[in-house]
């Protein structure tokens, strides 16, 4: 009797330790499987975990022009009253030429100002110029310093200014249709009410 | 054995391999070590270069400041040197990053609740190890077999009685 309690329960013991791993590996998939959907569309982005620059006001800096546009500085966005899109940027890097299709679908329904990261400006006028001008005003940042006040990693790099220059929304990936449609102009769209 | 053909060949293709990396490795300190980079004051270089070597790389990542050869890390390496030459304290640049990029540039994590976890966990792991190993070594112990009941050893004798 008391043999067939003690083999019954180590019975259990075995299947429970048994499945533990299978059920560990089971939520792992799980997991994993949301954060890879998620990468995919859009809603979750690794890199995306710095962004002090949320809800601040657009740090001080004054860049020069860049061809074929005019420069700009902190003081130009703090007196916007509508949302404008900071861009950065550069002819040397792929990810902004497959970017410049979608920003210029998107430049009539939300403005977008440039920012040269570290190019020469010959090439990142030469650039633009031949992917169509997104830009309606476009800034050269060849040292890199203000992008480093910014908290730009690396290029393209989107930041959503609202009125009174306060970054509202940014992202350190290319942006996307989908992006622009779900998050960006709603959230641009009730910015400017 | 290896036929003395073959064994001559993989011990070239070795020395080969041995020869590239032994040609890459200058190249790859002189992206660091470049000496217009470094401040004249030998103490404050080694202030700034111990404070990049807690700054994270944010583009090859895993890789500190003082390590990597990418631009934004010389750029990075740069603004740490003219803060130090400005005189500023290591709690000020650091907070001056922080400020820009996150706790994400800090190679050492701050103590938090988000990362409470990946603190504790060392001694989350030799406990739970400590644990598994107790209970294992407890179960190996052998058990006291069973007396046999007097049917079994009735069975038993009847199995071995010679014939």
């Amino acid at each position: 009797m008391n043999d067939t309690v003690s083999s019954s329960t180590s019975l259990t013991r075995r299947r429970v330790l048994m499945a533990a791993p299978l059920v560990i590996a089971g939520a792992a998939g799980v997991g994993f499987w949301r954060m890879l959907s998620g990468m995919t569309q859009g809603s979750f982005d690794p890199h995306d975990i710095h962004a002090p620059a949320l809800d601040r006001p657009v740090p001080d800096f004054t860049l020069p022009d860049q061809a074929p546009g005019q420069g700009f500085g902190a003081a130009d966005l703090r007196a916007l009253t509508r949302p404008v899109l900071v861009n950065f940027f550069a002819s040397w890097c792929i990810p902004c030429v497959a970017e410049m299709p979608v920003l210029n679908a998107l430049k009539d329904r939300l403005p977008i100002w440039g920012i040269a990261y570290k190019d020469k400006p010959g090439n990142a006028a030469g650039f633009v110029r031949r992917a169509g001008n997104p830009y309606a005003r476009i800034a050269s940042d060849l040292p890199g310093l203000t992008a480093i006040d910014w908290g730009v990693s690396g290029v393209p790099e989107s930041f959503l200014v609202g009125p009174g220059g306060i970054i509202r929304w940014h992202t350190a990936a290319p942006l996307g249709d989908e992006t622009i449609r779900d998050t960006l102009l709603p959230l641009a769209a009730s910015l400017a009410r | 054995m290896t036929p003395p053909a073959a064994r001559r060949s993989v011990l070239t293709r070795l020395l080969f391999v041995l020869a590239v990396l032994a040609g890459l490795s200058p190249l790859a300190a002189a992206a660091v070590d470049d000496p217009a980079e470094m401040l004249p004051d030998p103490r404050q270089e080694a202030r700034a270069e111990a404070i990049g070597a807690q700054l994270r790389c944010l583009v090859c990542q895993n890789e500190s400041i003082e390590d990597s050869g990418a631009d934004l890390a010389r750029d990075l390496r740069h603004v740490v040197r003219e803060h130090v030459a400005k005189g500023e304290s290591d709690r000020q640049i650091m907070d001056w990053m922080v400020g820009r990029y996150g706790n994400f540039i800090r190679l050492r994590p701050p103590l938090t609740a988000g990362t409470l976890l990946l603190w504790i966990m060392p001694v989350l792991a030799l406990l739970v190890g400590a644990g598994a190993a107790f209970l294992s070594f407890r179960r190996s112990r052998p058990a006291t077999p069973v007396p046999l009941t007097d049917a079994e050893r009735a069975r038993l004798s009847d199995l071995t009685r010679p014939r």
